[in-house]
């Protein structure tokens, strides 16, 4: 059977006032009928412009200057704009990342789901909504009907990529691209979405192109898997086999350097040194040899195309490799890297013993909703942190996990003094830290620093590095300007940036960097406690893994305390000591990470840890459960008792009349449940005698 | 091996032989790039761009439109600051005897009613327009940048009652008030300024307080804040620095706006008053110069008032185009 898309050699540039981006390179793949392909790689590497050049969408300035793209036999490139136009969202359809942008506000629903079908179709309002009735039910939204009248605004995330989705299905297109279709959405939803894609797949006999940076996504979707690098494709082979007997080493860097759930985190994880390279003017050979640490003299001369058996047949024509793997390596590996046991980086001699450096004692934050342009009446609060207490030790590393919108966020800025509690205490050394006025609390500040999310947002653009980082000293009035001088020298050597650094605006940084400085500047001041909010996650994965390590080292170097924030459990569990586990302004469950992982006692733990994708197709596979059903709660009246009660398979009427209290299930380990997963170790004594545990363990 | 700094694109061009020896390391299967000395260039090397003056530079120049308005300027200020000094016009004393003389010698762009001489008053009137547009757009810039950022950093109810005096101020027609007082104090360029700096830093204002509100809430201004920054340093080494590309876009506008409102005045009758002249003054009796076909006295300095405004205009834009980073091509 002909494949149902075929692309051959196709290559795209993007030209620039100046230069020529030279996105796609001769890229050559087929998709079957109701086959997965995966298109796999780092933002940047052309995989988004590969669909986007199927589709005609290119933006300005972007042409495929060669190569074909076929659908069931008919040439897209070149065809005129208007048969183009019936092909488009007809016999293609394309699923975009951000839902938010991609619906059209202005427009209900029901019509936006309506108009490819009134277009393509030619099909009459009545029979269009219909339809629409039809694939809203299919992507398994609630009650359609009464949606068709809602505006985009009116839905969830989770939602409104299911309209998108329903949108992209309403003309039974043959094939559907999917873009990055749930990176912006949390775990829980991710899980959702991706169980929804692979339903509607086999039910209506899609082919599906998923393109995504998430090697755990594509482990248990997709049949075959292409991993594109720098405008090229790399490797190509059936999912199980390019997991378990990889060819090339930027797939097998890549797929090493991911955080694992189930790794030992006293190591050191395996990281990509160096970045992707400027398309503009690509490296001559191998565009991999800049950071492959098998590249010789034939790599950075002569690049390798992408074959079947790998290019070189004379040396490895007999290697092994299964039937349709290809991959464009001249000395191609053999699988994963062995993680050799007991290499480990200082390790931890449990840290945190006894004393609590910081304590967070009940803290409440609620912000006001209020109606009225005028008198602004208060109406409702939203309640984002409700009566959370955590202690962290001297030295530890405390990992605050949850989905988005749980309060993670907002009680690191409780810590670091960014918002002030309704109610609570934030203590750091027994002293109530922001009780204190004008001179004392500047000083005080200086004990308890953040480090920031978005890489692009959290340095000034108008400042040259050095200034950036001399700020804090400026601000605190650290030692003269030779001193200031010198302990910013030593802190870019630490984060491993040149020295040259300090002349440099921000915008000249690439994110990783950027994140190094903004941890600079946070452990500039030497502070106690550093909150570090999402630290990682708009950084891709190679990049990701060296500012883990480096998070870490320094950490075993100054042995301060950290409060971790991410929505990846795998990066919290990687970097943390202890875990906090939240759900909708409260903790729900605290642990040692193994605790979290192998005994979690919270019916939302396991199911977090049951939603994560991971990077490996056969544990992927067999997983049954979707995790967790449901969306989030508004958290402006957030349910009665249990607050996981409404998405729990566990709740029964006790969960809506009581609250559960934090019980411990063995040392260190406490979780709020009723139902609970493990047997606790004794009746809640309530409270947070829990923490308690912690310094006898 | 050595590598002019600023040509280093490590990631495309070759590395020096230590940096090679660290890649070795870095991926043996336990990724040791551990610390010491081989953690140097862990990070990376800098690319060495422009700075971002410089970018908005290069989009600025790019920009044909707007190489077009600087020059179109310039030639202006040139014809109305040096003209003068090489073409001695009679624009001063009142001479009947040429009233309405069509171009000819002596008189390259003809006479007006009182025999003055038309190219002679553009250039004079020139000077007025140009003298008082910026002025009044530098008057108007300054308080409309301190009132919109107090507000904006003040908030709350501080915020509310300065922005409500600036929506008051605003319902007030503009010219209805700038008439009466051009009328009373407006009869130099310096009062013509203040009076139309005065009333137009509102809109500056808003920009300013608006632009504020967004810096205020990101990252690297919580970044200060946790570092324990006074306000003052917030709103003078982060705050106003990053609102200076709106302000320097808003202050082209406002001059074109100064010269277009003091044109308007001027062909009221409320201008600037003798020995001083504007092009709204030579306007002031252009319809019945056209019913007697002396065109001349019409069709040049409407010329160079559109003109000049126009050149102006496209200045702005360009200049809003190059300081927009979301604008900005690589």
């Amino acid at each position: 059977m002909p494949p149902v898309l075929e692309v051959s050699h196709l290559s795209t540039h993007i030209q620039l006032t100046k230069t020529v981006v030279q996105a796609v390179g001769d890229v050559s793949f087929h998709l079957d009928a109701g086959e997965t392909l995966g298109l796999v790689g780092e933002s940047g590497c052309g995989k988004s412009m590969t669909g986007l050049s199927i589709m005609g969408l290119l933006p300005n300035g972007g042409h495929v200057v060669g190569g074909s793209i076929k659908l069931e036999g008919r040439e897209l490139v070149g065809m005129p704009g208007a048969e183009l136009r019936s092909i488009r969202g007809n016999d293609v359809a394309m699923i975009f990342q951000d839902s938010a942008s991609s619906l059209n506000p202005t427009k209900t629903v029901g019509d936006q789901v309506a108009e490819p079908v009134m277009l393509h179709r030619g099909a009459g309002r009545k029979e269009a909504h219909d339809r629409a009735v039809e694939v809203l039910t299919l992507v398994g939204i609630p009650r359609p009907k009464e949606r068709l009248g809602d505006y985009p605004h009116q839905l969830s995330g989770g939602l409104r990529q299911r309209v998108m989705i329903a949108i992209a299905l309403s003309c039974d297109p043959k094939v559907l691209i999917a873009d990055e279709p749930t990176t912006a959405l949390d775990v829980t939803i991710q899980a959702q979405i991706l169980a929804l894609l692979d339903d509607l797949k086999t039910q209506l006999g899609m082919s599906v192109l998923l393109v995504t940076h998430d090697m755990g996504v594509v482990a248990g979707r997709a049949d075959r898997v292409n991993v594109m690098y720098a405008g090229r494709v790399v490797e190509t082979a059936a999912t199980d086999e390019l997991f378990h007997s990889m060819h090339h080493p930027y797939t097998q860097g890549l797929l090493a350097s991911i955080p694992r759930l189930d790794q030992d985190n006293r190591r050191r994880l395996y990281s990509i040194p160096g970045a992707p390279p400027d398309l503009t003017s690509p490296p001559p050979g191998c565009r991999y040899a800049p950071r492959c640490p098998y590249a010789d003299e034939k790599c950075q001369a002569e690049e390798p195309t992408l074959v079947e058996g790998g290019p070189d047949f004379t040396r490895n024509g007999a290697g092994g490799s299964a039937p349709g793997h290809a991959f464009a390596c001249w000395h191609p590996v053999a699988g994963p890297v062995v993680l050799e046991a007991g290499e480990d980086q200082g390790g931890s001699e449990g840290p945190g013993q006894g004393d609590a450096l910081l304590e967070v004692d009940h803290v409440v934050k609620e912000f006001p909703v209020t109606a009225g342009a005028i008198l602004q009446r208060k109406v409702g609060a939203v309640k984002a942190v409700s009566g959370v207490s955590v202690r962290v030790g001297r030295g530890e590393i405390y990992g605050l996990v949850g989905e988005s919108g749980c309060g993670k966020t907002t009680l690191g800025k409780v810590i670091v003094g960014l918002e002030t509690p309704s109610a609570g205490k934030v203590r750091l050394l027994g002293r109530d830290v922001f009780a204190a006025r004008g001179r004392e609390l500047r000083k005080a500040r200086r004990d308890l620093q953040m480090m920031f999310q978005d890489p692009y947002s959290s340095l000034d653009p108008r400042m040259r590095v050095g200034s950036i980082l001399r700020e804090p000293l400026a601000i605190q009035g650290v030692g003269t300007r030779q001193e200031q001088d010198r302990i910013i020298a030593d802190m870019l050597r630490e984060v491993g940036l040149p020295a040259n650094a300090t002349e440099r605006y921000p915008h000249e940084f690439s994110g990783g960097q950027r994140q190094r400085i903004g941890l600079a500047r946070a452990l500039t001041l030497e502070p106690k406690v550093v909150v570090a909010d999402e630290p990682v996650s708009a950084l891709d994965v190679s990049i990701r893994s060296q500012v883990l390590n480096l998070m870490r080292r320094l950490q075993r170097a100054h042995g301060q305390s950290y409060v971790v924030i991410s929505h990846d459990l795998a990066v919290v569990k990687y970097l943390s000591d202890r875990i906090g586990v939240m759900y909708l302004g409260k903790l729900v469950e605290e642990g040692s990470g193994d605790d979290i992982y192998h005994r979690a006692a919270h019916p939302y733990t396991a199911a977090l840890i049951d939603t994560i994708p991971l990077p490996d197709p056969g544990k992927e596979r067999a997983k049954t459960e979707v995790g967790i059903r449901g969306e989030l709660p508004s958290p402006i009246n957030p349910p009665s008792g249990c607050r996981f009660r409404t998405r729990c398979p566990r709740a029964e009427q006790r969960c809506a009349d009581e609250e559960p209290q934090l019980a411990a299930f063995g040392a260190g380990h406490v979780a709020a449940c009723h139902f609970p997963l493990q047997e606790p170790l004794e009746v809640a004594s309530a409270g947070r005698g829990a923490s308690g545990h912690a310094g006898s363990s | 091996m050595t590598i002019p700094e600023h040509q280093v694109r490590p990631d495309v061009e070759d590395r020096p032989e230590g940096d090679f020896a660290l890649v070795q390391t870095a991926l043996a299967p336990n990724g040791g790039a551990a610390s010491g000395a081989g953690a140097v260039a862990e990070g990376g090397e800098v690319q060495v761009l422009a700075s971002g003056w410089r970018l908005a530079l290069r989009s600025f120049l790019e920009n044909r439109l707007a190489v077009v308005g600087v020059v179109v300027v310039v030639l202006m200020v040139l014809f109305c600051f040096v003209g003068p000094l090489f073409y001695h016009g009679n624009y001063l004393v009142a001479n009947p005897i040429f009233a309405n003389q069509a171009p000819g010698a002596g008189h390259p762009l003809g006479t007006d009613p009182n025999g003055f001489d038309v190219l002679a008053q553009i250039m004079h009137g020139g000077q007025a327009s140009l003298e008082v547009g910026f002025f009044a757009a530098v008057i108007a810039t300054v308080i409309g940048t301190i009132w919109g950022a107090m507000a904006g950093l003040a908030g709350g109810i501080v915020d509310g009652i300065m922005m409500r005096f600036v929506d008051v101020l605003l319902s007030i027609p503009f010219l209805f008030v700038v008439l009466i007082l051009a009328q009373k104090y407006g009869a130099s360029i310096v009062d013509m300024s203040i009076v139309l700096g005065v009333f137009s830093w509102l809109v500056p204002s808003r920009l300013v307080r608006g632009e504020v509100l967004t810096l205020r809430v990101r990252d690297f201004v919580s970044a200060a804040n946790v570092m324990g920054a006074s306000r003052a340093r917030v709103a003078f080494r982060h705050l106003i620095p990053n609102a200076l590309s709106v302000v320097i876009v808003n202050v082209t506008f406002q001059v074109a706006d100064a010269i277009l409102a003091l044109a308007f005045l001027g062909f009221l009758g409320f201008g600037l008053q003798y020995p001083h002249i504007d092009w709204g003054d030579m306007l002031s009796g252009a319809e019945t110069a056209l019913q007697n076909g002396y065109w001349w006295q019409v069709y040049p300095v409407g010329a160079a008032l559109v003109i000049v405004v126009m050149a102006i205009n496209f200045i702005g834009d360009a200049l809003r185009d190059a300081m927009d980073v979301r604008l900005r091509r690589r």
